[in-house]
C-alpha cells in the first residue's frame, strides 16, 4: 500500500468526485480520525501504556435499481490517494450487485460545518500532565498503606467529517475521557471502586480518587453476612447507569413493532404512550448536553433497527424516550419511523439522561434515609435472560454496604441479581438528583450519562457470590 | 510449524506491502534508541458482515483495518505505538513514540519487564485450515445462500421473523522482532447468528442454530463442518414445542449438557480462570480476578477426578490456533486441570519469566494475542476444551442414567461474576428427562452454580463421539478493550445436583 495519504477534506472531495465518475447516483463518505492515550495500572504500577492513532474511510455508493435504490458500503483504513479509487469502485460494485435496500430515503440535504477546513483534533499522552503525577503519588501512598490499586486512565478525541453528493460537509470533534480505579487491602479480601468521566482530565485527581477508594475500603472493616433474597437497596448513579444503559439499547421501534422487545404491545404494535412508572420519570437525548455532548448528525455504517445508511448526516434533536413515566418515542431511522408509524424519525443519539422530576440530594442522602439495607457500588456481567421482562441478571462488585439507621456499617458479600430495569423504573420509592455518572459495565464505550441514585425497596438478589 | 494444505497461499496484495522494510526501521530505531527489545507488527484484518431480516438485505459491510505497530521494553519498561501510514518514516516515529511512552512511564513503573526465552523462528509462514476464502465468493452468490437459508425458516408454520447474519474475518499478520524472529500468517474464521422468532398473543421467543463459529471459510455455510439443512429443518418445531411448553418447576436436578450449550461455560468458569494475568491481578479493574490463584497451583480441586481440561492453540478450525503469538511464541497444546486438580495456567512471556518457578516452565505457552495493530499485546485466551472420557458414553447413555432432570442445547444468556466463582446460564433447548428419556421441552429455565461445586457434581463426561468444537468470535478483555476469538471443544457431561431457576419467578412474574 503505497501513495500519499489524503486530508479527510481532499479524501471526501475525491470520493465523491470518484463516484460520480464512476456513475453512482449518489454517495456518502465518511471519515474518522481518532487519537487515543491511555494508561494501566495494577498492583501498585504500570501495566500497558501506549497510544494509538486511527483512521477509517468508508464509503457508501447508491444507484438505482429496478424501482428502488441500492447501496454498497466499504469501509478502509490507512487509505490513500492510490487506494481511494478501489474503494469507491467496490462500493459502486456492490449497490450494482444488490437489490432494492427497503431502508432506501433521498440522501440527507446538504449543509456545511463552519469548522469544516480545520484538521482533525488530537490528543497525546501529554495530557495527563497534571494527572499522572498525583496517579504515581497514590500508588506509592497505596504501597505504603498496604493497599493495591488497579485501574486504567483513557482519553481519546474522534473526528469525524460526513460528505455527501446532496452537499453535506459536516466535521465535528468530539474528546472523551475516563479514569476507572480499583482497590483492594492487603489481604485481597475487600475492594472498592471508583469511576468518572471526564473531557480533558483537568478534573480528575487520583489523590481524591484514592481517598475515596481509602474511605470505602474502611467500611470493610466490618464485615458482615447477608443471605440471597429481596432487600431494600440503594442503587448509586453508576449502578443505575449500568442498569438503565440496557435498557437504552432497548428501545430500537423496528423491533419492538415485530413484538420482539418488552416495549411491544401484547397483540402487535409498540407500547409507545404506556405508563412505565407512576414516578414522573424522563428519560432524555440531547447531543447538545452540555458536559454530556454527542456527535450531532446521525451517522450510519449499516443498516438496522434504528439506523439507515440513507441517514447519514441527519441532525438529531433532543428527545425524550419516556416523559413523565410515559413511555414517548422508540430508536427509528426515517424508514423505521415510516413502518411502525412514527410522525418523524428519531434515531440514537450518544447520551442519555435520566431525572426524576423533583428530586434532590446526593447518595449520601438516600443512606441516611434509609433504616435498612443495601447500598451498592456498581454492576457488572450484566446480561439478558429473558427480553419479554428484560430480565437482565449480573452481580454485584467492589463493594457492598449495609446501611443500618441511615450510616454504612460494615461491608456485605457480594450478589447475583436478577432483575429488569422496567420494572426498576416502576417500583424505586425515592430518587436523588441526577448528576454525571460513569457506567462500570458500558462506561468504557458509553459514558455519556447522567443518572440519579434510586432507592428500590425490593431488590432481588438471586444468590450469594463468594467473589471477593 | 510451517503447514501446508490445500488452501490458498498467504494474501499476495498482503505480501506485497513493505513489511520486512517497515519492520527493519522501526526495529533499528528503537535498538538506537536504547530499548533492549522491540517488536513490530503488521496487521490487515478484513471484516464482511451480512445481515438479513425476514429474507431482506438489511446491511451488508466490507471493512479492513489496516496499521503497525511497535513495542518496546526500555529501561525495563513497556512503551507502545500504533499508527496507520504505512511509510518508513512512520514506522521510526512508532518507535520514537513507544521508546518515549515507556520513558513517561519509567517513574511510575515499579517492575523490570523481562520476557520468557523462546527459540527464533526466521522468516516463517503459517496458515490456518479453510478451503474457501469468504473474500472470493461474490457478494450477491452470499447474499442468496442467506436468503434460501432464511426463505426455509420464514415459510414455516409459527415463524414470524428470522434473523440471519454472518460474519467473515480475514486476518493477516507480519511479525518480527529484535532477537531475529520473524513470521507471516494468515488465518480465516466465520461466525454465523441464524434464529427465528415467534410471537404470540401473549409470549414471544426465539430459536436459534447451534452452529459454532469456526476456524473455516465459506464452505462451513454451504455443509462442510455443518448440517444446515438437518438443523433448518427442524429449528421451526423446536421453537414450535418451546411457545407451548410448560414453564420449568424451580429446583434441584440433574442436568445433561450438550456441547453447543457447554462450551460457554468452559470458556466462562475455566477459559477465564486460569489466564494468570487474572489470577495476578491484572485485570482486577475491567474483566476481573481469579479464584484459581497461583498459589493453589498443583492443589486446587477443581473439579471430580473425570475432569481433564487442556489449552491449545493449535486444534484445527480453532478460533484461538495460530501458529506463533504476538510474541513470537510458537503455539503449543498442555494440561489445565488434569484429574481434577488445577495443573496450569495460560501465560504470555512476562508472565512465564516472572513466575518460571511457580509455574515449573521457563516457556511462555504463547497466549499473547491483540486483536489489532491498535491494541497491545495481552494475554488472552487458548482453546481451552473438556477432553471426552476415551470409550466414552453417548449423549442419550448420560440421559439414560437420569431420573429426573434436565437436557440442555445452545447457549443464549450468560453471566459470571468478578473472580468466576458464581455463575448463571440459559439456553435454547430444555427437555425434561424422566426416567432416562426425553421428556418434552421446558421453558423459562436458567441454571446457576459456583463454578468449583458445578464442576464437582461432573459425574460422567461423554466419549468422543460426542465431541464438538464451540466458541465464540467476540471475547471481551482488557483496557483498552480487545474482542478474541477462542474456541472450546467438549463432550456431552452428565452433572448431579444444579440449581434451576425458572426465569418467570426471577422477574416477579
Amino acid at each position: 500500500m503505497t501513495g500519499i495519504q489524503l486530508t479527510p477534506q481532499d479524501t471526501i472531495e475525491r470520493g465523491l468526485a470518484l463516484a460520480a465518475d464512476g456513475g453512482a447516483d449518489g454517495c456518502v463518505v465518511l471519515v474518522a480520525e481518532t487519537s487515543s492515550t491511555n494508561l494501566r495500572w495494577a498492583n501498585n504500577t504500570l501495566t500497558t501504556n501506549g497510544a494509538m492513532r486511527g483512521s477509517s474511510v468508508t464509503v457508501i455508493a447508491t444507484v438505482g435499481a429496478g424501482e428502488g435504490t441500492a447501496a454498497g458500503v466499504v469501509g478502509r483504513s490507512s487509505v490513500t490517494d492510490d487506494s481511494l479509487q478501489e474503494i469507491v469502485s467496490a462500493a459502486i460494485a456492490t449497490a450494482r450487485a444488490a437489490a432494492p435496500a427497503e431502508d432506501a430515503r433521498p440522501l440527507v440535504d446538504g449543509t456545511a460545518s463552519a469548522d469544516w477546513d480545520l484538521e482533525p483534533e488530537e490528543t497525546s499522552v501529554g495530557v495527563y500532565e497534571k494527572f499522572a503525577p498525583s496517579l504515581g503519588e497514590s500508588l506509592k501512598r497505596a504501597g505504603l498503606e498496604r493497599r493495591r490499586l488497579y485501574g486504567f486512565a483513557n482519553h481519546e478525541v474522534a473526528t469525524l467529517y460526513v460528505g455527501s453528493s446532496t452537499g453535506l460537509r459536516l466535521r465535528q470533534a468530539l474528546p472523551r475521557g475516563y479514569v476507572s480505579s480499583t482497590g483492594k487491602n492487603a489481604d485481597l479480601s475487600h475492594s472498592a471502586w471508583v469511576g468518572t468521566a471526564t473531557r480533558d482530565f483537568t478534573d480528575v485527581d487520583a489523590l481524591a480518587l484514592d481517598a475515596e477508594l481509602t474511605r470505602r475500603l474502611g467500611w470493610a472493616t466490618r464485615t458482615v453476612s447477608v443471605d440471597a433474597g429481596r432487600h431494600p437497596t440503594i442503587l448509586p448513579p453508576a449502578a443505575v447507569a449500568d442498569l438503565m444503559t440496557y435498557l437504552f439499547w432497548q428501545l430500537d421501534g423496528r423491533d419492538a413493532f415485530e413484538g420482539r422487545t418488552v416495549f411491544s404491545r401484547p397483540g402487535g404494535g409498540t407500547r409507545i404512550g404506556d405508563t412505565l412508572s407512576s414516578q414522573p420519570v424522563t428519560l432524555h437525548s440531547d447531543p447538545a448536553l452540555a458536559g454530556l455532548e454527542a456527535f450531532a448528525f446521525a451517522v450510519a455504517r449499516s443498516s438496522g433497527g434504528s439506523s439507515s445508511v440513507f441517514d447519514n448526516g441527519l441532525t438529531l434533536a433532543a428527545t425524550d424516550w419516556i416523559r413523565g413515566g410515559k413511555l414517548e418515542n422508540l430508536m427509528t431511522s426515517r424508514y423505521t419511523a415510516d413502518l411502525i408509524g412514527a410522525p418523524a424519525a428519531t434515531p440514537d443519539i450518544e447520551n442519555y439522561v435520566i431525572s426524576v422530576d423533583g428530586a434532590t440530594g446526593s447518595t449520601d442522602d438516600l443512606v441516611a434515609g434509609l433504616g435498612n439495607g443495601l447500598l451498592l457500588t456498581c454492576l457488572w456481567y450484566i446480561r439478558m435472560v429473558d427480553p419479554q421482562t428484560l430480565l437482565l441478571t449480573g452481580l454485584t462488585r467492589d463493594g457492598v454496604y449495609l446501611v443500618e439507621n441511615g450510616e454504612v456499617t460494615g461491608a456485605v458479600n457480594n450478589f447475583r441479581f436478577n432483575e429488569s430495569p422496567v420494572d426498576l423504573l416502576a417500583r424505586f420509592t425515592t430518587a436523588g438528583a441526577t448528576v454525571p455518572s460513569f457506567s462500570r459495565e458500558w462506561g468504557d464505550y458509553f459514558s455519556r450519562t447522567a443518572t440519579p441514585p434510586l432507592l428500590i425497596p425490593d431488590f432481588n438478589m438471586s444468590s450469594v457470590s463468594q467473589a471477593s | 510449524m510451517y503447514k501446508v494444505g490445500f488452501v490458498p497461499d498467504i494474501d499476495a496484495s498482503f505480501l506485497a506491502l513493505p513489511r520486512q522494510e517497515l519492520a527493519a526501521a522501526a526495529l533499528q530505531r528503537a535498538r538506537d534508541l536504547g530499548a533492549t527489545f522491540a517488536e513490530f507488527r503488521l496487521e490487515r484484518i478484513r471484516s464482511e458482515s451480512i445481515a438479513l431480516r425476514d429474507s431482506v438485505l438489511e446491511s451488508a459491510t466490507d471493512d479492513e483495518d489496516l496499521g503497525l505497530a511497535v513495542r518496546v521494553i526500555h529501561d525495563g519498561t513497556w512503551g507502545f505505538a500504533a499508527g496507520v501510514a504505512l511509510t518508513t518514516d512512520e514506522a521510526v516515529s512508532l518507535a520514537e513514540q513507544a521508546v518515549n511512552i515507556a520513558q513517561v512511564s519509567r517513574p511510575i513503573n515499579a517492575e523490570t519487564i523481562e520476557l520468557a526465552d523462546e527459540p527464533v523462528y526466521d522468516d516463517v509462514t503459517w496458515l490456518s485450515s479453510y478451503e474457501i476464502d469468504p473474500f472470493s465468493v461474490p457478494r450477491a452468490e452470499k447474499v442468496a445462500l442467506l436468503t434460501d437459508y432464511s426463505d426455509r425458516l420464514l415459510g414455516a408454520d409459527g415463524v414470524a421473523h428470522v434473523s440471519v447474519h454472518v460474519a467473515t474475518i480475514h486476518e493477516c499478520k507480519y511479525y518480527a522482532n529484535t532477537a531475529g524472529t520473524s513470521y507471516t500468517q494468515q488465518r480465516v474464521r466465520i461466525g454465523p447468528d441464524i434464529t427465528a422468532h415467534a410471537v404470540a398473543e401473549d409470549r414471544f421467543d426465539s430459536m436459534s442454530s447451534t452452529a459454532p463459529p469456526a476456524g473455516r471459510g465459506w464452505e462451513y455455510m454451504t455443509g462442510t463442518g455443518w448440517n444446515w439443512d438437518e438443523e433448518l429443518a427442524q429449528i421451526p418445531g423446536w421453537l414450535a414445542e418451546k411457545m407451548a411448553a410448560p414453564s420449568v418447576e424451580a429446583g434441584t436436578y440433574d442436568v445433561v449438557i450438550d456441547p453447543s450449550n457447554l462450551w460457554l461455560t468452559i470458556h466462562e468458569s475455566i477459559g477465564h480462570a486460569t489466564e494468570l494475568d487474572r489470577a495476578l491481578g491484572y485485570e482486577a479493574n475491567y474483566a476481573g480476578t481469579s479464584f484459581a490463584t497461583l498459589d493453589q497451583l498443583g492443589a486446587l480441586k477443581y473439579g471430580s477426578p473425570v475432569m481433564h481440561v487442556t489449552g491449545d492453540r493449535t486444534a484445527e478450525h480453532g478460533l484461538s490456533t495460530v501458529g506463533y503469538d504476538d510474541e513470537g511464541v510458537a503455539g503449543q497444546q498442555w494440561d489445565l486441570v488434569k484429574d481434577g486438580v488445577l495443573v496450569g495456567y495460560q501465560v504470555d512471556r512476562r508472565m512465564a519469566k516472572k513466575n518460571e518457578d511457580v509455574l515449573g516452565t521457563p516457556r511462555s505457552n504463547g497466549c499473547a494475542y491483540a486483536d489489532s495493530s491498535g491494541h497491545i499485546p495481552i494475554q488472552r485466551m487458548a482453546n481451552v476444551s473438556l477432553q471426552p472420557a476415551a470409550d466414552g458414553p453417548s449423549t442419550e447413555e448420560l440421559i439414560g442414567r437420569v431420573r429426573n432432570g434436565i437436557y440442555i442445547v445452545g447457549d443464549k444468556s450468560w453471566s459470571i461474576d468478578m473472580q468466576r466463582y458464581n455463575f448463571q446460564f440459559t439456553g435454547q433447548r430444555f427437555y425434561k428427562i424422566t426416567d432416562g428419556k426425553l421428556d418434552g421441552q421446558l421453558r423459562d429455565v436458567a441454571y446457576q452454580a459456583t463454578t468449583t461445586d458445578f464442576w464437582g457434581s461432573m459425574e460422567a463426561v461423554g466419549g468422543p463421539q460426542t465431541y464438538v468444537l464451540g466458541g465464540a468470535l467476540n471475547c471481551g478483555k482488557a483496557e483498552p478493550s480487545q474482542s478474541g476469538a477462542v474456541s472450546h471443544g467438549c463432550p456431552s457431561a452428565l452433572f448431579r445436583g444444579v440449581r434451576i431457576l425458572n426465569t418467570t419467578q426471577e422477574a416477579g412474574r
